[in-house]
């Protein structure tokens, strides 16, 4: 695996760059973690994303919190993991908590729920482009590229077409590949 | 948030063992909460508004609405909540600073409780994770998962775009998500100016 180019340089920056990465996350911070982590400070690869993210995703609790904390804890230990998480929910926690003081009508305005829907398509495609570039993460997938494609295909049917819940999915796709992923990494194929 | 007066009557019997019930309530979904906080929100709403009643539906509601709209992680919701409670326990908006400070530690106390147990879970995992990440099966978890998790999040993009009719009426939606797929996938286009252009896009009512 390719090490990543960056890593934070103090606690603050971690609080900085997880404020600013909070405050952009209209609809959801998902859609920006990967654009601001992976492609602007260059703190993670893109296969390394895929790792953390898919532990993130494993465990209860948001996906962002969990990476977030996991972050933070592993470039300064429990101090980090602090003040990631506070930066990443201050600034927004303070936003939400006045709009919630000062409008609560606001929201039912045509135009407000007609800005609010445009806003959804916008973020619909952001989260499918980033999927997009989390592509070039499987190259060196143990499974090898068409493997990987079938299961992700699998994958989308399964959680987007039929919906089934989640942990199911995760029995269904993911505890099979991984036991795979397992047996091409403890018999590699024999070099061409 | 402005008060329904019989909501805030219910309110202010909140006495400090319910408190501490509900946020006992908060640190027991925590562990289950698997695929985001939102997924727990039927949980909380059966608690908070049917059994106890210290909610309205229409607050229960707008709380999770406002949460997805604003920046900032959607399990803020649970944050909103809690500030409802806590202001209408001490007096409603316009008892003044008291009741506010009152909302800001029930806000905490809730967040608190939802992200207690899952984040002392995760540090945990992860710095068993780091120790042991050369070990063939952490690796051969993080391979394997890795198909499934962009699938998941073409799930996600997919589940959020507006109802699939190739009509007039949702053409320009589509197109608009179609753009910035395209954007997002090959540019490094900032994602401000992606929102920016949807918010204008949608006040104007072209979307």
């Amino acid at each position: 695996m390719t090490e990543p180019v960056n890593r934070p340089q103090s606690c603050w920056d971690l609080f900085m760059t997880f404020t600013w990465m909070a405050l952009q996350g209209f609809g959801g911070v998902q859609a920006v973690v990967q654009r601001i982590l992976v492609d602007q400070k260059k703190w993670l690869t893109p296969q390394g994303f895929l790792e953390d993210w898919s532990v993130a995703q494993t465990l209860p609790g948001p996906h962002v919190v969990n990476l977030t904390l996991m972050l933070g804890d592993r470039y300064f230990g429990a101090r980090g993991a602090l003040c990631a998480i506070t930066g990443l929910m201050l600034a927004p926690c303070t936003l939400v908590l006045c709009f919630a003081a000062l409008y609560q009508g606001l929201y039912e305005l045509p135009a407000v729920r007609s800005m609010l829907h445009a806003m959804g398509c916008v973020v619909s495609g952001m989260i499918m482009g980033n999927a997009l570039r989390l592509l070039q993460g499987l190259k060196g997938n143990p499974m090898g590229l068409p493997v990987c494609y079938a299961l992700l295909s699998v994958g989308f049917v399964v959680v987007a077409v039929w919906r089934i819940p989640l942990a199911l999915a995760w029995l269904m796709v993911g505890v099979p590949s991984s036991v795979w992923a397992w047996r091409c990494m403890v018999r590699p194929r024999a070099l061409p | 948030m402005a008060l329904h007066g019989a909501a805030q009557g219910i309110a202010m019997s909140l006495n400090a063992a319910d408190w501490l019930h509900m946020v006992l309530h908060f640190l027991s979904l925590s562990l289950i909460t698997f695929g985001g906080v939102v997924a727990a929100a039927p949980d909380m709403h059966r608690y908070l508004v049917d059994q106890q009643h210290w909610l309205s539906d229409p607050e229960f509601n707008s709380s999770i609405t406002l949460a997805q709209i604003a920046p900032g992680p959607n399990v803020l919701f649970v944050a909103i909540i809690g500030w409802t409670l806590g202001v209408q326990a001490g007096g409603g908006m316009a008892a003044g600073p008291l009741a506010w400070a009152w909302g800001v530690l029930a806000a905490f106390l809730c967040l608190l409780g939802i992200l207690g147990p899952s984040g002392c879970l995760t540090l945990v995992v992860n710095r068993w994770g780091m120790r042991y990440q050369d070990r063939a099966g952490v690796r051969a978890f993080k391979a394997g998962m890795a198909p499934l998790l962009i699938a998941l999040m073409f799930s996600t993009g997919w589940l959020l775009l507006p109802p699939i009719q190739a009509d007039a009426q949702h053409m320009p939606g589509l197109l608009l998500t179609a753009a910035s797929v395209l954007l997002m996938w090959k540019t490094r286009i900032h994602v401000l100016w992606l929102l920016a252009a949807g918010a204008v896009l949608g006040l104007l009512g072209w979307v």
